[in-house]
């Protein structure tokens, strides 16, 4: 077990709301190597051979059991790809909870690019908890892409919750998705981006079974010059549900693109998306003001409200 | 005086003319009274209010706050000095909850348990509503009692209501007079202003104002003024604005 120093247990905390050694199976990844790792009698961490990353077995019917595998990097100019696959066996119930923290004090630009893969069994439910985390105030950039892959078989569930709020400067995120027969994707993305920031999300979920469904969310909040695409795009090739929904407030010269994308190749397959991108509406500052809050204030709390 | 406003003035300005929305008012609201402003619509009174929170300003005249002039004051600070204002047409907030708008406006972290207290006066089952966000999910009439409760949390020296009645059904205007009832019992030296053309509120009111044009008509004590209001469009009954 390699000891993690101060800022390294900082950006654990902010990512996987980790104070120590988490219950149940963990990998825990700092500057490229790992800082310790568990199994569990049903949930089996190794390493890959071929590729820098894991493979994350869970046994079938496993319960209430959860996986962290969170990733630090202190280390200036520091870039890695790393493949994490998933593997969810049938009737499976557990939460995964991944992210990554990097502090960049340094000159040169740190990266992370983290390729997941999800295969989910039959009739399996997974929560996944992703955060993103950046500090440090080297001119280096901190830079994460991350993919996402989720292959669903009949009648799994995944609830996917992605968080990025502070201190990443280049984001290109990608998420696939097929589903199965009666299969129910659902995500919530949360993203807010300041400075010069760029995040770039898009999605291509295909629904391919009978009732399958998707359910995808976006809010965020892009201030002083950043910018945000959120691109959802949707296939519904059987009778099934498909919604996607862009929430955005815009602040300072931030701007926003929202791309709706929904491909229905059958007649029973409803698909809807819906978007909205605004400042903060003046009453909701005069009503908050008339609370007693500055305008800095109010504009606080409604974006933490909003993006809670 | 709780609140004197001497020789007040607003104006739009339409097509290139400017017109007067308040026009040279003068009125004053005693400590430890009620008083209901009504008068026909787009007669001034929610322009009014507006002022008297700062969120208008006048183009002349000045507002005094306990004997303070606030004429130059931000909303912030007359909130803090103790203006509270409802809104006719109640905010929503996407994320934030009900919880959370009581505890900002109470200015403290208010226990869930004593939040709820503010809920329940106003007709609404607490345990339903702490945690819902004030989003499109409420109805109008939900969100205007929410908006009255942020008041009773805040308990503000003077408490301004702009028509608490619009958006609300029947059973719960019954409702909405005890709440009414109550802060009058319990005033002290606080002083509430209603804005409002029912009649089961000038009923409980100190003092009338009929406000029309942008002018006072009528001022005086509630049992001067109201036998002449009613049956006019300055004293209507609740049932009378149904359909």
């Amino acid at each position: 077990m390699v000891r993690l120093d101060e800022i390294q247990k900082r950006l654990l905390r902010e990512v996987a709301d980790l104070h120590d050694i988490p219950e149940g199976a963990y990998n825990i990844r700092s500057n490229s190597a790992s800082a310790g790792r568990k199994s569990t009698e049903h949930i089996q961490i190794t390493p890959r051979e071929d590729v820098s990353g894991l493979e994350i077995r869970i046994a079938p019917g496993t319960r209430n059991e959860s996986v962290h595998i969170p990733v630090v990097m202190t280390q200036t100019g520091l870039k890695e790809v790393v493949y994490n696959d998933f593997y969810i066996g049938e009737d499976a119930d557990v939460t995964i909870v991944a992210g990554c923290g990097i502090d960049n004090c340094g000159p040169k630009d740190s990266q992370h690019d983290g390729i997941h893969r999800f295969y989910v069994g039959r009739g399996a439910r997974v929560r996944y908890v992703e955060k993103h985390y950046g500090s440090g105030d080297g001119s280096g950039k901190r830079i994460l892409n991350p993919v996402t892959e989720v292959y669903m078989e009949e009648n799994s569930i995944a609830e996917m919750e992605m968080v990025q709020i502070k201190g990443v400067d280049d984001t290109d995120r990608k998420t696939v998705a097929e589903l199965k027969s009666g299969a129910r994707l659902t995500v919530r993305e949360r993203l807010m981006t300041h400075g010069a920031q760029r995040a770039l999300s898009a999605y291509l979920v295909t629904l391919n079974g009978e009732g399958a469904s998707a359910d995808i969310v976006s809010r965020s909040v892009a201030r002083d010059t950043s910018f945000q695409k959120f691109d959802a795009r949707i296939l519904g090739n059987g009778p099934c549900h498909g919604h996607t929904e862009c929430d955005s407030i815009i602040m300072d010269q931030g701007r926003i693109l929202a791309v709706p994308g929904l491909e229905a190749n059958h007649v029973d397959a409803a698909l809807v998306h819906e978007a909205a991108i605004g400042k903060i509406a003046g009453d909701q500052l005069i009503k908050l003001m008339t609370l007693g809050l500055t305008e800095a204030e109010a504009e606080e709390q409604i974006i933490n409200g909003f993006l809670k | 005086m709780m609140l004197e406003l001497s020789n007040i003035t607003f104006q739009v300005t339409e097509e290139g003319h400017d017109r007067d929305i308040i026009h040279d008012l003068s009125f004053s609201i005693p400590q430890g009274e009620l008083v209901v402003i009504t008068g026909p619509n787009g007669g001034g009174k929610s322009t009014l209010a507006r002022l008297i929170a700062g969120i208008e300003k006048p183009v002349s005249g000045r507002i005094l706050f306990r004997g303070e002039d606030i004429t130059e004051k931000s909303i912030t600070d007359r909130a803090r000095m103790g203006i509270g204002f409802a809104f006719q047409q109640p905010v929503r907030f996407k994320g934030l909850q009900v919880l959370d708008l009581i505890r900002i406006a109470a200015g403290k972290a208010l226990k869930p348990i004593d939040a709820c207290d503010y809920l329940s006066q106003v007709g609404l089952c607490a345990r339903d509503y702490i945690n819902r966000e004030v989003n499109s999910s409420l109805s109008g009439g939900e969100l205007k009692r929410i908006e009255i409760a942020m008041l009773l949390a805040r308990a503000p020296q003077l408490a301004v209501f702009d028509e608490p009645e619009a958006g609300i059904d029947l059973w719960s205007f019954q409702n909405l007079i005890e709440v009414f009832q109550k802060m009058r019992r319990e005033i002290q030296d606080s002083s509430i202003l209603i804005i409002s053309h029912q009649e089961r509120i000038l009923e409980i009111a100190d003092r009338i104002v009929v406000l029309s044009g942008g002018i006072i008509q009528k001022e005086g004590p509630r049992d001067e003024i109201l036998p002449d209001l009613i049956g006019t469009p300055s004293a209507v009954t609740m049932c009378s604005r149904m359909p």
